[in-house]
Parts: structure tokens; C-alpha cells; sequence
């Protein structure tokens, strides 16, 4: 058994910890099925027990199985398990915070003011001294997705609450203007491209992982790895935010340095997800969500298995994208709005019997 | 030991309280009465770190507005007027909440004693969000318990604020819960409590604060400041004082003017 890090209380019948240490590990092995068939499934015919077998004998893998595995294959799976987990985790970030189970970096249109930020460098890095772009390089998309995305979620969390409540109508709606403007400006820049300008902004937004590489995967990990890490450390103080601001902190919590945190986060997961993979909606919706259900709304258990979750749902969908249409592939954004948006619907049904938004 | 010094506090543009000087000790129970509105969750706001405030006011020697909220935390716990809780966690999670780090070894334990202390043994397991409201009233009172459980520790008393902690409550459970925060008071802890059942306040409290229009009308032993007249001015409708029950004050709202 993994010792995790909360396993250290005793085990009770009152305490779902129990449950999520067990959901934890269920989470992990889905983790490696997952990954192991999805490495096993593409246009190319690359059976990963042949490979392994091969590997096994002593023969090694053939050069182009070793091209298919390690520069397509791999980056991948590699991505689709580190956007999935940010997706996920920005989601549940982004509920903690706001203190309800609708918030999503996709729907609020957080995920619209990185794709700004994100189509911003493309268009723009043109202007930049050729020096200096060249210093940037990579990270300049990733960097100005995060950039957006933390504008859009400051904005949007002054616009929707007042004295530590939100307000689901003011949040959802302050969401559709953000996504409005964004979408608008986004169009306006698009229409200053030039074309390579153009084929960047047309792959980058079909929202796929079909560009998968290790240099993308480079760009974005600094964004994403400090959330997967250090998102737990908010864990305690997001628990606490649930009683609102002023009893968060009578329980000892420093709600603006929990806030400033749970908004980086949210900016830094969606912006790196967003650039590397355009837009992906409804995973940090449904993941989190289903999680409640399951082993209850804690944080310390929710957030890293979000984390977990995310990912192996991503990487899956990722698979039904590229299989279903089998040559083609269809863009991931499709798969999971199709799984996502009926669960979205269905929270909505379940909370209007409590009382209304 | 509380001490507040002219204390003044404003709320959107307007002077809510003024000039409320008051002191309160450890090992007391103290009740804030007044009528509604008269500004008896502002000033608990100002006293718990909410709010902003002019003048002075410490607790323990700590100044209210100038020490780290996990400092405040480990010396009082506090219970709000309401609370709404945004996700479904179970009653024995809610209760956890309260807990801070050094004592969370025996965590089941204390929420478990926590919550049939207030008459909630057995219903760990529940969505909050499915109990009552006097019975979610009486786990969020547990989890204030367990925030400052002992009453007193190595580095002094320790205090509960509570605005109206049995206002939701029947007969039998506010005499529950008043007789918990009487025996914290008695093991050497410190209580203020906002309350309007002034019969309650008379019985238990050692100090009584009367406010009315933001300022402390009249404060002292509970026969000190339940008098006709003081409570004919402040709430503004006749109330007979008697001495009956040997307790203390005993006060019969009369149902026409005198
Ligand atoms: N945010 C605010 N902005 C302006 N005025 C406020 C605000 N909050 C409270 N007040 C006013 O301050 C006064 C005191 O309010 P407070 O909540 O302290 O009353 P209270 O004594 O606790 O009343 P109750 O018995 O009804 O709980 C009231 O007149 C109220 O209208
Ligand atoms: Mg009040």
C-alpha cells in the first residue's frame, strides 16, 4: 500500500478518508491501464505487448517503433495525463474558491481570457525583437495563456463576490461577458494574422493533442507542476473557505494569501492546458463533481484526485477521439463536451431542488 | 482577559458603534443583549478580526486587529450568527474543521465527545445538509468546542464568541448548550455570548452588556441591568423584572402597557 500523506489518522466509520485512500489507489491503477492502451492505440498498427515482448527478448524495438512509441506515442499520453490533471485541478481549485460546485475555468470563461492571452503571443511574438523571441521561445504561449487566465479569474472573482459569497447568476453571467470579450478580441487579432500567424492559431484551437510533443510538453510543465504539488497545501484552507470568509478565518486560515494561491492556480493549470491543447471544456466540471459524490467535498482527498482522475479521463477521451473516426481523429474538445455538458445539466436539475441558485 | 477601549466601527459609510468601552474575564460568561439592529453582531465582528475598528481592543494582551488570524485561532473559537455551507460534507468533517494541528491526534475522539456534548452523538456520518436547522446550528456549536477545547492551556485562557448560540434552539437544547458554555466559563475559559433571551442571559451570565443604537446602554451583574426601566427604554415595550426564582432576575413580558 502507497502511504499517503493523510493516512495517518486512524480509520472510522464517521471518516471518508478511509474510502478516498482506497479511491486514491483504484485512481492509480485506472492511471496505468489507461496509459498502457493508450499507447497501444493509433493509425499506425503498434501492439505495446509486441513492443514489450520485443524489449523482453533482447531484440529491441525496430526504428520505427521506437519513433512511433517515443515521438508520438509517449509525448502523447505524456500530455494528455499532465492537461487532463490540469484541467481537473484547476476546476476544483476554481469551486473551492468560489464555493461552488458550477465554477469552471471553461464555462466562466477564465479559459476564453487565456485563449486571448495565448492568440496575444502568437500574433504579437512577430513584433517582439528577434533576440528576445528567441530567449522566450516556447514558453511565450504558455506564459501568456497563464497571464490571461489570471486577469480573467481576478476579474471575474471581484465581479461575482461580495463579502466572501458568491453569487452563482452574477458569476455564470460575469463568465459569459468575459468569454463575450475575449472571444471578440480573440477574433479581431486573428483577423491581423498573417498566415503562418493563421496556421498557428488554426491547430492551436482546434483543441487536440494531436501536436503533442516534448518540447510543447516542456513549455508547460513549469506552469503545471507547481500546481500538481503545492495545490494540496491548500487544501486545508479551501475546506475552511466552504464556511465562508469570516469563519475561515476565525479557524486560523489567511484568506487573501489562500485566495492569491487558489487564483494563481486556477490561472497557471487552465493557461498551461489551454495553450498546449486550446480549448478542452467540461473536465473540470465533471471530474471533480463525480469525486464529490464519491468520497465527499474535502479537499485534501479531492484535490489530488482530481488530479489523478483528470487524467486518465482525458488520456481516454483522447483514445475515443482518435479511434471513433479511425483514420481521422475527431478534436478531443468534442469528446468531452459531449460527456461533460449533460453532467453539468444534471447539477444544475439536482440544485434547483435545493432551494435555487 | 478582554478590554475594549472606546471602540468605534463603521459598515458601508455609517458609524455603526461608538464609544463602546466594556471588559470581560476569563473564567465569566458574558451576554450582549440589545435589541435588533442595535449593533450586537458588529461589535462580536469587530472583537473576532471581521471588521475594522477605531480605538482598542485586546484579548489576552494580543490587539484585536493586529495579530495573525492563526494566532487569534489557537486562543478563541467563534460562532457566527449563521454559517451556509457550499459543499455537502458530513457532520463529523464539519466538526474536524475546528481542529487545529496539535490536537488532531485524537481527532475521532474529540468529535465524537464534541458531538454528544451538544446532543448529536451517532450522527457523524450525515450530510449537514440534510439536518435541521437547530440541529446544524448545534454541530457548528461542536465544532467551536473542538477548536478550544481545553479551557485553559500553557499560554492562558481561552475564549468562545458566540452570536445568538441558541437562538435556533428548543427549550431543552438551550439549556444544553448554556450549560456547556456555563461550565467552560467555570473551568477558567472566557465566554461572550450575543443573546436575546434575556431569562437565559439572567441565569447564566455573570456580566450582563445591554446595548442599544451602537453603544452600551448599561452594563454589570444581570439584577444591574435588567431593570424596568432599562429594558422599557431599550426594546421600547413594558417588561416586569421579578425576583422570583432565586437564580436571579426573572422578567414577564406584559402584553399590554403599563
Ligand atoms: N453591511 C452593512 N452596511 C450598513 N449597515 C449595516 C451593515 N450591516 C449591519 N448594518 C447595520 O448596523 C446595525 C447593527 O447591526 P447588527 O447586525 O450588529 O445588529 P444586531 O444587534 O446583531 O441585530 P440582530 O439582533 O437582529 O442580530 C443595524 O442597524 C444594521 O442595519
Ligand atoms: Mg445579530
Amino acid at each position: 500500500m502507497v502511504a499517503l500523506p493523510w493516512h495517518k489518522t486512524s480509520p472510522q466509520e464517521d471518516d471518508r478518508s478511509v474510502g478516498a485512500a482506497q479511491t486514491t489507489r483504484t485512481l492509480l491503477g485506472l492511471l496505468v491501464v489507461v496509459s498502457i492502451l493508450s499507447l497501444g492505440t493509433g493509425a499506425a498498427g503498434l501492439s505495446v505487448f509486441d513492443a514489450a515482448r520485443d524489449l523482453v527478448s533482447g531484440e529491441g524495438l525496430s526504428v520505427r517503433d521506437r519513433v512511433i512509441l517515443m515521438d508520438i506515442r509517449l509525448p502523447r499520453l505524456a500530455m494528455g495525463l499532465m492537461i487532463g490533471a490540469a484541467l481537473a485541478l484547476s476546476g476544483a481549485l476554481m469551486q473551492g474558491l468560489f464555493r461552488n460546485p458550477l465554477a469552471d475555468p471553461g464555462i466562466v470563461g477564465v479559459g476564453a481570457g487565456a485563449g486571448l492571452g495565448a492568440v496575444l503571443a502568437i500574433v504579437l511574438a512577430g513584433l517582439l525583437p528577434t533576440g528576445l523571441a528567441v530567449l522566450i521561445g516556447a514558453h511565450l504561449v504558455p506564459v501568456a495563456a497563464f497571464l490571461g487566465g489570471w486577469a480573467s479569474t481576478l476579474l471575474l472573482y471581484r465581479v461575482a463576490t461580495r463579502g466572501g459569497q458568491t453569487s452563482v447568476a452574477t458569476m455564470l453571467l460575469a463568465g459569459i461577458a468575459l468569454g463575450a470579450l475575449a472571444g471578440a478580441l480573440t477574433g479581431m487579432l486573428v483577423y491581423m494574422a498573417d498566415d503562418r500567424q493563421l496556421r498557428d492559431l488554426t491547430f492551436w484551437n482546434m483543441g487536440s493533442l494531436a501536436g503533442a510533443s516534448w518540447s510543447k510538453l516542456a513549455a508547460s510543465l513549469p506552469l503545471i507542476l507547481p500546481v500538481l504539488l503545492l495545490s494540496p497545501l491548500l487544501a486545508r484552507g479551501l475546506n475552511a473557505l466552504a464556511l465562508g470568509e469570516a469563519q475561515a478565518a476565525h479557524l486560523g486560515i489567511h484568506v487573501e494569501t489562500v485566495k492569491r494561491l487558489a487564483i494563481l492556480g486556477v490561472a497557471a493549470a487552465a493557461g498551461a492546458a489551454v495553450a498546449v491543447a486550446g480549448g478542452i471544456g467540461f473536465v473540470g466540471i465533471v471530474v471533480p463533481h463525480l469525486l464529490r459524490l464519491a468520497t465527499g467535498p474535502d479537499h485534501r482527498y479531492l484535490l489530488p484526485n482530481a488530479a489523478l482522475l483528470g487524467a486518465s479521463l482525458l488520456v481516454g477521451a483522447d483514445m475515443v477521439a482518435r479511434v471513433i473516426v479511425s483514420p481521422a481523429e475527431l478534436p478531443i474538445g468534442i469528446v468531452t463536451a459531449t460527456m461533460g455538458a449533460p453532467v453539468f445539466l444534471w447539477i444544475l436539475l439536482k440544485r434547483r431542488g435545493l432551494g435555487g441558485l | 482577559m478582554l478590554t475594549v477601549q472606546n471602540l468605534t466601527a463603521r459598515l458601508s459609510g455609517r458609524t455603526i458603534l461608538q464609544g463602546i468601552t466594556m471588559s470581560a474575564h476569563a473564567g465569566t460568561l458574558t451576554a450582549i443583549v440589545g435589541p435588533n439592529g442595535s449593533g450586537k453582531t458588529t461589535l462580536l465582528r469587530a472583537l473576532t478580526g471581521d471588521l475594522p475598528y477605531g480605538g482598542a481592543a485586546s484579548l489576552n494582551g494580543h490587539e484585536l486587529n493586529a495579530t495573525h488570524p492563526r494566532k487569534m485561532a489557537a486562543i478563541r473559537a467563534v460562532l457566527a450568527q449563521s454559517t451556509h455551507l457550499a459543499f455537502p460534507f458530513t457532520v463529523a468533517e464539519v466538526v474536524r474543521l475546528g481542529l487545529t494541528a496539535s490536537v488532531q491526534m485524537h481527532a475521532t475522539d474529540l468529535t465524537a465527545r464534541a458531538l454528544a456534548e451538544v446532543g448529536l452523538a451517532g450522527y457523524g456520518p450525515r450530510d449537514i445538509q440534510t439536518l435541521s436547522g437547530g440541529e446544524q446550528a448545534r454541530v457548528h456549536m461542536a465544532r467551536v468546542l473542538v477548536q478550544v477545547w481545553e479551557p485553559v492551556t500553557d499560554n492562558g485562557p481561552r475564549w468562545l464568541f458566540l452570536d445568538e448560540p441558541v437562538a435556533a434552539l428548543d427549550i431543552g437544547h438551550q439549556l444544553t448548550v448554556m450549560r456547556i458554555t456555563r461550565s467552560y466559563a467555570d473551568s477558567g475559559g472566557g465566554v461572550v455570548a450575543v443573546m436575546h433571551d434575556l431569562n437565559l442571559s439572567a441565569m447564566f451570565a455573570d456580566r450582563i452588556a445591554l446595548m442599544l443604537d451602537g453603544s452600551i446602554l448599561s452594563q454589570g451583574r444581570p439584577a444591574e441591568v435588567l431593570t424596568d426601566t432599562n429594558l422599557a427604554q431599550t426594546y421600547g415595550c413594558p417588561v416586569r423584572v421579578n425576583a422570583v426564582p432565586e437564580q436571579g432576575p426573572w422578567l414577564v413580558p406584559q402584553a399590554t402597557a403599563i
